[in-house]
């Protein structure tokens, strides 16, 4: 599998760190109450198609990225740098 | 009175030579890690070439001049070599010494890609690796920085503790690559 | 035997070589199945259940029988197969799955109890009694099934990993694949060629075919020469591509020549991970074995293995051959045979419409019903519709067709489609993302339709590139069509085979069907036909055509198994190649290193890192001595030690305050510049990450430390609440770990010692408890941090790292002087837990804030961090385990970590579980062991008396429940 880093450019998946869903951007507010927080947590869906997760360049330029793939097929369609996807939704 | 004595990251591991290539350790003289502050990356690309002719390094990329060269080094920094970075510089950047953090070595020869190949991931290709090219990756399992200085000579950067293992990675690359003839 | 023409072999090359401790020899080109074919050797293994006498099936990596181990000692290798394994003097190759010798093999009785060995035996035969398994029916088992065996011994043979790139992998140099190759090339993509043969051409050395009017392996050769001279192309024989992986990843494995494999330091096989923007699948095809009786005796081989072994290494496996298939290439072996001069007792033809014009005895809509010979083939039953003829022979080749090389294509969850007009499964286009199939593999059998076929797959990739396509013409080549009248199975009695590797007949998968494993997957694992290395080379199709007849459906519907990579073995070694001895991890090494060595001190890992444990004096016989000698160094005068393999990360910008506030527990924004501060950094579940001091440098530079464990995992971490959570915030840090080389200088001496080495000494007003800041040392600048892990008046200072073993080795002196010297990791470990400081065996990831006593130190002005779960229920309160000491109050004065604690009177269970110990030690301070420990509302049982017992070590001791401070509770001596 390869990750295309947007900094670095199509990458081996070794150098990459894989962490879980992308919903871990949406921090709740800290008194947003035990379900938001749960829910940020620990609860996340299992979907068969798209889906979008946080990866970490660790061995490469150090962003942290959003990669769309697809559980299903495998394919990667796409990778966004997590402070862009960020910038963008505040 | 006594002195403090340096001691160099590679002391009594290189040089070494096998399979048409030679490795070597390399003195880039100070090193320092150059981050924007936020807001503050043109300003900086204008005062590094004011203070020491070299622009803001693309991704991927460096900048020589003379023996100063400045390395594209992560998401969001920079590595500058060769000189003391300007003070005025730290108006616009966070600068960091890394002046004995890496072991830097130079792998150079006929080999030396083939050599590479067996230790790193990256696409080393003229096309997508020219000369003046800098990434970061692993070496191993190592992380590392690999800049190509010249057709055949690549410098390679570990930090600083791991120096040792690099030496032996690269020398049973180089045992492989000799075999082949 | 050899025949007289000339093949690619080089017979002035003589090269001798043993089989069973027998010298034999055989030329320079040779495989070791075609050197034994020409020496006449007819057995050369047993087979895996029955122990049947087997010979040389096939010419490929698909050889089922012939599998050998070669090599000596700890080099010798187990189920290499003998049709790929290149000849070279002095070869040693020895037979497998045979006791005590292959001609006279005992276990060759399995043979005669076959009828308790069909499918399924081992769950039927081994159910009960239990007990027994260990004892006799697992040891039966490995004796009596199964093939080569490891040495044993560590293997000194030297493998290698490598990457490569390219735009294009051609995936086999047959006439298609040079074909691509050729065009690709041509028109400038970068292309990696890989075939898993010593030479390219494919089944053109393999047959008397022309291409544009001279022999297809010349013309093969010639297309090969104009490829190495391209710069961008790259021809990787000897290379079997064995897996397609996701993102255009595909898996080779290289195996060395022999001679090269012998050289010093060579690599045996070199595993290949090659990331290509398109494939082309050149992988041929292979041919299908027939199923009747017997058809497994030695001289019943593959007819495309034939005409390879006779037109490419001129050999002949017999004297007096008959053929049997159901195309034309039954016709073109009994041709090529007569043609090498090798006498063609019979040839049948299976299709009923089928005739010849070659001068040998034809039959018809004929089929061979049986094979008889029990060392090798002696005749065999021809059934005509007249009655059966014995034909004596001591060589059948049979053919049952072709099937497509298609594995590669289903290794991403693609499946074939069947193709009545070819019998056979082929590849659906897509299956592989950026894969494309030419030639036989796709079901383009003629050498013209594979030179077209790999010319058109060149185009299309060229296209879908954007690259422009060079002028290359189509060479002329045979376009014979491909008529096949299906034949699976042989109707009659005994065992025909469908599995050679794995002993699976026809009756097998009747009997799986009859008892209703009749999904094809089922029936493959209750059959184990196709596991393993075979992969369902060659009995695939057959075994499910005969499970859709037994199931009266079509073979479409009963579908075929997964193919899974790789697709031939690879050997771990392979796989792990560069990982073992000294590549297994990066070895890390301080600058301290060099002396500490010298000075004979254990170096014990720490992560990573290499760490002193002690450092040994004249005179001290145990590990305590030293430690407790180090201890009380500390405590009395002045130790040092190397703690630069804490992590220190230095953090810098205007949002640099907030950022650490975000970070940690605690408030650090309100940090004085030049003062450092304990901090506690939480997980985002709310227990307790990391730990360490934090100096603030300036108003906007802080340098924070990290304990040697947790670096990379905080840095990580730091990145993360940046990039991810707070990229508005104006920061940039950056490891330094590696920049500093920092030593502890503690002790009641430690600024008398410390002052000898600065330029301007300090004292208790310049450099109070908890400051930091830059000082010069002996001319170098360094910096300095009033800061204490063993409770002592102690310092850190840190020099650039070149300057590390230098001033090592100058404050081990001079601490000597002062009556004090080196210490190591057990002497810290003491040192810390007298004074009740943590370390991760502590914070171990599943305690809070609140179990150590912190939870103070969550601030309430602020949010950080983990601070939100902190809260949850059941992470604070008096039902958690918390932070207490430990003391020994009865007869057994040892304390150990790993310990549980259980109330004075109960029983040592589980259910009365009330902690655990986390760390013990003995303290030479105290004069006795003392413990750290997580025990149930402990904070309110101080003075309890408890029970710790080590089930692991059968260790009881009594304990009283104390503070967790043991020495110096109210801090003086560090502050002092």
């Amino acid at each position: 599998m390869r990750i295309p880093c947007p900094i670095c450019g199509s990458r081996d998946i070794r150098e990459f760190d894989y962490m879980g869903h992308a919903q871990a951007l949406d921090r709740p507010d800290p008194g947003a109450g035990a379900q938001a927080w749960d829910d940020y947590l620990h609860n996340r869906d299992n979907p068969a198609g798209p889906t979008r997760d946080l990866w970490f360049h660790g061995m490469g330029c150090g962003a942290w990225l959003v990669v769309e793939r697809d559980t299903v097929s495998h394919e990667v369609t796409g990778a966004t740098l997590a402070r862009d996807v960020k910038g963008g939704a505040a | 009175m006594a002195e403090l004595v340096a001691r160099t990251p590679c002391a009594g591991l290189l040089p070494i030579a096998g399979g048409g290539v030679r490795v070597t350790e390399v003195d880039p003289g100070p090193m320092t890690a150059i981050a924007p502050f936020r807001g503050k990356e043109k300003t900086l690309a204008g005062a590094l070439k004011r203070a020491h002719g070299v622009g803001w390094p693309a991704p991927g990329q460096s900048e020589a001049s003379g023996d100063l060269r400045i390395l594209w080094f992560g998401h969001s920094h920079a590595l500058l070599t060769g000189v003391a970075p300007k003070p005025t510089l730290a108006n616009h950047a966070a600068l960091t010494d890394q002046g004995d953090a890496w072991a830097v070595v130079q792998v150079e020869g006929a080999g030396t890609r083939d050599v590479l190949a067996r230790l790193t991931p990256l696409d080393l290709r003229d096309g997508a690796f020219p000369v003046g090219a800098c990434a970061r990756s692993e070496v191993q399992h190592m992380q590392a920085a690999i800049l190509r200085v010249a057709g055949d000579a690549y410098r390679v950067m570990v930090f600083r503790s791991m120096a040792r293992t690099l030496v032996h990675d690269l020398q049973v690359a180089m045992r492989g690559v000799a075999a082949r003839g | 035997m050899r025949l007289d023409k000339p093949g690619q072999i080089d017979r002035t090359q003589p090269l001798s070589f043993t089989f069973d401790g027998r010298e034999y020899s055989g030329f320079a080109g040779d495989t070791l199945a075609s050197a034994l074919i020409a020496s006449n050797v007819r057995v050369v293994g047993r087979s895996f259940k029955y122990h049947r006498p087997r010979g040389v099936f096939t010419a490929g990596s698909e050889e089922p029988n012939a599998l050998v181990t070669i090599g000596q000692g700890a080099a010798a290798e187990p189920n290499l197969r003998a049709t790929t394994s290149e000849l070279c003097e002095g070869l040693v190759a020895r037979s497998q799955n045979r006791w005590p010798s292959l001609d006279y093999d005992l276990l060759a009785l399995n043979d005669l109890f076959a009828p308790f060995l069909g499918a399924g035996f081992y769950y039927k035969t081994f159910m009960w009694p239990a007990k027994l398994w260990e004892r006799l029916y697992e040891p039966f088992i490995r004796r009596a099934a199964g093939l080569g065996a490891l040495s044993g011994a560590p293997n000194a043979d030297h493998y290698e990993k490598a990457y490569a790139h390219c735009d294009l992998l051609v995936i086999g140099a047959g006439p298609a694949g040079l074909m691509a190759a050729l065009a690709a090339g041509r028109a400038g993509l970068d292309v990696i060629l890989a075939d898993e043969d010593v030479r390219t051409g494919g089944r053109l050395n393999a047959e008397r075919i022309e291409v544009d009017g001279r022999p297809g392996a010349d013309w093969a050769e010639t297309v090969t020469d104009e490829l190495r001279g391209m710069g961008n192309v790259r021809i990787m024989t000897r290379t079997t591509v064995t897996g397609a992986y996701d993102g255009g990843t595909y898996g080779a494995l290289e195996r060395l020549s022999p001679e090269v494999a012998a050289r010093t330091g060579a690599p045996r096989e070199c595993f290949w991970r090659i990331a290509t923007r398109r494939a082309i699948l050149a992988a041929g095809a292979l041919e299908r074995p027939v199923a009747f009786r017997n058809n497994d005796r030695p001289g019943v081989m593959m007819a495309g293995a034939l005409r390879a072994y006779v037109n490419r290494w001129a050999v002949s496996p017999g004297k007096t051959v008959t053929v049997f298939g159901n195309t034309d290439d039954a016709h073109r072996t009994a041709a090529d045979l007569l043609a090498a001069g090798v006498h063609v007792a019979a040839l049948i033809d299976a299709r009923p419409e089928a005739g010849t014009d070659l001068p040998v005895r034809f039959y018809a809509g004929a089929q061979v019903v049986n094979a008889h010979g029990r060392g090798g083939l002696e005749a065999i039953s021809i059934a005509t519709l007249s009655g059966i003829d014995k034909v004596q022979t001591d060589c059948l080749a049979m053919s049952g067709g072709w099937n497509p090389t298609l594995h590669l294509t289903c290794h991403m969850n693609g499946r074939p489609d069947w193709s009545p007009a070819l019998a056979a499964f082929v590849s659906r286009d897509g299956a592989v993302p950026g894969l494309l199939t030419a030639g036989a593999c796709r079901g383009d059998f003629s050498t013209h339709g594979c030179l077209a076929g790999g010319l058109a797959a060149a185009k299309a990739v060229l296209k879908d590139l954007g690259k422009r396509a060079r002028a290359t013409d189509l060479p002329v080549a045979e376009d014979a069509p491909y008529r096949i009248s299906p034949l699976w199975a042989v109707p009659g009695k005994g065992r025909a085979w469908l599995d050679f590797q794995n002993d699976v007949t026809v009756k097998d998968v009747k009997l799986a069907a009859t008892e209703n494993y009749s999904s094809v997957e089922h029936m493959k694992r209750y059959t184990t036909q196709g596991m393993a290395p075979d992969q369902g080379k060659n009995s695939n199709v057959n075994a499910l055509a005969v499970l859709a007849d037994a199931t009266g459906r079509g073979i479409p519907e009963t579908g075929t198994t997964t193919y899974r990579p790789p697709y031939v073995p690879v050997p771990i070694a392979a796989l792990g190649a560069g990982a073992q001895g000294a590549g297994f991890a990066p070895q890390r090494f301080t600058t301290s290193h060099d002396l500490s060595v010298e000075m004979g001190a254990p170096m014990v890992e720490a992560g990573l890192w290499y760490r002193p444990g002690w450092f040994p004096r004249e005179g001290e016989k145990t590990w305590r001595q030293s430690c407790d000698r180090e201890v009380g160094m500390v405590r009395e005068a002045v130790g040092v030690c190397d703690v630069s393999t804490l992590g220190k990360i230095d953090v810098q910008g205007p949002d640099a305050p907030a950022f650490l506030d975000l970070l940690y527990t605690n408030m650090f924004s309100t940090l004085k510049v030049g003062r450092a501060r304990y901090g506690l950094m939480l997980r985002e579940d709310g227990h307790v990450m990391d730990d360490g001091t934090t100096a603030r440098l300036g108003a906007h530079h802080y340098l924070m430390t990290t304990t040697t464990a947790a670096a990379g995992q905080v840095m990580k971490h730091m990145e993360f609440v940046h990039q991810c959570l707070a990229p508005q915030m104006d920061v940039s840090f950056i490891s330094v770990t590696e920049q500093w080389a920092q030593f502890a200088v503690a002790g009641p001496k430690s600024r008398d010692l410390l002052n000898g080495i600065l330029d301007d000494p300090v004292d208790g007003d310049s450099f109070p408890f908890m400051a930091c800041g830059a000082v010069s040392v002996m001319g170098v600048a360094g910096r300095l941090f009033r800061i204490s892990f063993s409770g002592e008046h102690a310092y850190e200072v840190a020099v650039p790292a070149r300057y590390g073993d230098s001033l090592f080795r100058l404050l081990v002196d001079r601490a000597g002087e002062l009556g004090g010297g080196a210490y190591g990791m057990e002497a810290l470990n003491v040192l810390r837990i007298e004074k009740g400081f943590i370390t991760h065996a502590e914070i171990h990831g599943r305690t809070t804030a609140f179990d150590i006593g912190m939870e103070r130190m969550v601030s309430a002005k602020k949010d950080c961090i983990g601070k939100a779960m902190a809260a949850r229920p059941g992470l604070s309160g008096p039902d958690r385990e918390q932070l207490v000491g430990l003391v020994p109050t009865g007869a057994v004065k040892k304390l150990t970590a790993g310990a549980h604690l259980f109330d004075a009177g109960a029983e040592a269970v589980r259910k009365n579980d009330q902690g655990y110990i986390t760390s013990a030690a003995f303290s030479p301070t105290l004069g006795h062991f003392m413990a750290l420990g997580f025990l149930k509302d402990g904070r309110a049982r101080h003075g309890e008396e408890i029970r710790m017992v080590d089930h692991v070590r059968q260790i009881e001791a009594r304990c009283r429940v104390v503070d967790p401070v043991f020495f110096d509770p109210e801090g003086g001596r560090a502050r002092g």
